[in-house]
């Protein structure tokens, strides 16, 4: 097959290009540059936008034998992911950007550019497996090794990117088998650390870079009854659950923390209350794509559903309905679950095939 | 890299010795260094002592732009003002903007006309009324991304009535079109070894003797103290050798390049209809190793692709440090639109192209716009979605 492989410039790309030539493709190496203003060097734990890291991943193509190439996706990356990102959190919603870019950039620019110039598949460094059944279908399922697991920021692609998608990393048991195996193969980024902040928050300060992108605007912070405990810079860089950097004062009555229960960037007031108003038992879900081509009908299927990258998945059923023309995913949670901020991925499993994504809506219906 | 350049190169690597030291093996390589010194000004058309060996063209027009600038300023602090012109190679175009930015001067940018020659009118009307308030004159002796070679010696006519001196990089000049640094009137002149045959890592700034230039590095004072640094007898040497060999051989590659390139524009005329060459026609105006097309709603990135897969090294535009294809100013300058920018490729004919080189390119070109512009709006949606 002729395969496309993205390279960041990190270890796991690498590595999965290297095994994708091994498998007998014809490998193609890309390197997405997503700003134009490009830091000279890798800082702190940003992922893929410095020169340093093109240049990392120019030198493992090199070591593999595969051409190289950089694209500018830039406009697209900003158009797409950044400003989705300021957006999502002028409307008092949470969004995850690496969902966004897989599904915008990876997995359709970039695709579809694969596509156009004759290649079968694009091979990422992704932490998740493909299983192909009998009748050709093919599942997303997660990882083998659970702590490194992607699949949740991958579940938004949809079955059709996924006929297309290639995760050569989804069946190694863990990431110092990968740091060894690009040791093996002498790729100077074995040693690279990883990345875990936001690629375009220059130095992980999400509350700063909003501030900078859309202003100051102070306003109140209220409690459950309306009564104002305090001040706030800006509405939108508050979320739902959140704890610390709320700057109240005055304890509550009851003398227990308090936390962000509602960001209403219309009236730009912030609502804490006591933990107990956080709890959430059902999940309300937008912009629904379905993976798996079995998708709960109208009654409820069993599944596994989560809200955070890494975090905990909550046994629940899952019902699709229609509202208003739209579709909806009504998950119902076995036990509840705590500070569930709207714009949120929600992905629900079977196992460890995912069914389906959405966002989590703002309002439950 | 030229043969005779090649085995010249590696034989003087293994000579030991410094050129600036005083004893026998030092004096054996200084004279490999003025020896070369002599042959490659004599190729050029200059004296010994006006040749300030380099790294290369890019330090050369480094050395010319702020040195001359400097010298001139601080003659006299009225000369604030470059004037350049919008096509000059990053080489030549960014020290004058850095000049600005830092240094309190004032680039000029000359427009050109659709062709890519610069507008002489606009010139004369810049001397005419800023003469004692510029520094000096720099425009390329051929433009290397559409090949149009500049009206130098109109342009030299204009500055030495006001006694202006005129920088030119003659980078891509040298060895391709005939270049006499003497007869052109210039003040300085950059050149490159590896745009004529030579080793990369060598060039040179030929500098008239009555120029005061201001050093941009201090050292050992080596190249009338205007370039400190060890001297690269071996690299000098092997430049010297491909440029007498450029030269000697110019009048016969110059015919044989043309005929391959008149060929290679017909023929993408004739399988392509709508694509247009930029730049002047072939001839006097052009440099005869240079082939550059616009492929109207072709996006060059997607045309390099397909291209290079095919085993065909073509280029659009220049990169940028990151490896990402930028619009050309050259282009833009000509007037094109961002669209046709975008759209461009350019084919660089050299002394080891063939004919069998161009049937090869033409086996795979039709097909290869045809691909690129399929797929033109994956790639530059704002341009061609």
């Amino acid at each position: 097959m002729k395969v496309l492989a993205a390279l960041s410039g990190g270890v796991d790309s690498a590595v999965a290009a290297a095994r994708a030539v091994d498998a007998g493709h014809d490998v193609v190496g890309v390197h997405m540059a997503l700003s134009r203003n490009r830091d000279e060097f890798r800082s702190g734990s940003r992922g893929c936008c410095s020169l340093e890291d093109s240049n990392d991943a120019r030198r493992a193509a090199d070591i593999l034998g595969i051409p190289y190439y950089v694209w500018d996706l830039s406009d697209e990356f900003h158009d797409t992911v950044v400003k989705d990102f300021l957006s999502e959190y002028s409307q008092g919603r949470t969004p995850n950007p690496c969902v966004r870019c897989n599904e915008h950039i990876k997995f359709d620019t970039l695709l579809e550019r694969a596509d156009a110039l004759g290649f079968d598949a694009v091979a990422t460094g992704h932490y998740a497996r493909i299983d192909i059944r009998d009748d050709g279908i093919r599942e997303l399922h997660r990882a083998a090794d659970p702590a490194k697991d992607q699949s949740y920021v991958l579940a938004v692609m949809g079955p059709d990117k996924l006929a297309r998608a290639m995760f050569p990393l989804g069946e190694i048991a863990s990431k110092s088998e990968v740091r060894a195996e690009a040791a093996a193969r002498g790729l100077g980024v074995s040693n690279k650390p990883d990345s875990y902040d936001i690629c375009f928050v220059a130095d992980g300060d999400t509350k700063g870079f909003l501030e900078r992108a859309l202003g100051e605007a102070p306003g109140d912070i209220v409690d459950e009854t309306g009564a104002k405990v305090g001040e706030h810079s800006g509405a939108y860089s508050y979320t739902v659950g959140q704890r610390k950097g709320l700057g109240i004062g005055r304890p509550a009555a009851d003398g227990k923390p308090r936390y962000v229960t509602d960001v209403r960037t219309e009236s730009n007031v912030i609502v804490v209350g006591p933990e107990t108003l956080l709890t959430v038992y059902t999940l309300t879900g937008e912009d629904v794509v379905w993976m798996a081509p079995d998708a709960p009908a109208a009654e409820p299927t069993r599944c596994l559903a989560q809200v955070r990258a890494h975090g905990e998945a909550i046994p629940a059923s899952v019902t699709r309905t229609v509202v208003d023309g739209a579709e909806r995913m009504i998950v119902e949670l076995d036990q509840p679950m705590r500070g569930v901020a709207a714009g949120q991925s929600l992905v629900v499993y079977d196992g460890t095939r995912v069914l389906g994504q959405a966002t989590v809506a703002k309002r439950l219906l | 890299m030229l043969e005779r350049a090649r085995t010249a190169y590696f034989e003087e690597l293994a000579r030991v010795g410094n050129p600036s030291a005083l004893h026998k093996s030092g004096r054996l390589a200084r004279s490999v260094v003025e020896d070369a010194r002599e042959r490659m000004a004599r190729a050029l058309g200059a004296h010994p002592t006006e040749l300030i060996w380099t790294s290369g063209g890019t330090e050369a027009d480094n050395i010319a732009l702020k040195g001359l600038y400097w010298a001139r300023h601080s003659a006299d602090p009225r000369r604030t003002r470059i004037v350049t012109t919008a096509i000059e190679h990053h080489a030549g175009l960014d020290p004058a903007h850095w000049l600005e930015a830092e240094h309190g001067a004032t680039a000029v940018v000359l427009p050109v006309d659709r062709e890519g020659r610069v507008d002489i009118a606009a010139l004369r009307a810049e001397v005419a009324e800023n003469f004692d308030h510029i520094a000096l004159i720099s425009v390329m002796w051929a433009n290397n991304e559409v090949g149009a070679i500049q009206p130098i010696h109109e342009i030299v006519n204009i500055a030495t009535e006001h006694g202006i001196p005129v920088h030119a990089d003659a980078v891509q000049a040298v060895g391709h079109v005939p270049v006499d640094f003497k007869a052109s009137g210039l003040a300085t002149m950059a050149v490159s070894a590896h745009k004529f045959g030579g080793p990369v890592g060598v060039g040179a700034l030929v500098a008239r003797r009555d120029l005061t230039i201001t050093p941009l590095t201090h050292g050992g004072g080596q190249e009338r103290k205007i370039r400190s640094g060890t001297l690269n007898a071996a690299g000098f040497h092997a430049a010297a050798v491909a440029a007498e060999q450029a030269v000697a051989e110019l009048a016969d590659e110059a015919e044989r390049l043309g005929a391959l390139q008149r060929d290679l524009i017909r023929r993408i005329g004739e399988a392509i209809p709508d694509a247009r060459l930029s730049g002047p026609q072939p001839g006097p105006e052009r440099l005869p190793g240079n082939v550059h097309f616009i492929f109207p709603g072709c996006a060059a990135e997607a045309l390099m692709f397909v291209l290079d897969s095919h085993g065909v090294e073509a280029s659009n535009g220049s990169a940028c440090t990151a490896g990402v294809a930028q619009a050309s100013h050259v282009l833009m300058a000509m007037g094109r639109s961002e669209r046709d920018a975008a759209s461009t490729m350019r084919f660089s004919l050299g002394h080891t192209t063939v004919p069998e080189d161009i049937d090869a390119l033409m086996a795979v070109l039709p097909e290869a716009v045809e691909r690129a512009r399929k797929v033109a709006g994956t790639f530059q949606q704002e341009v061609f979605g």
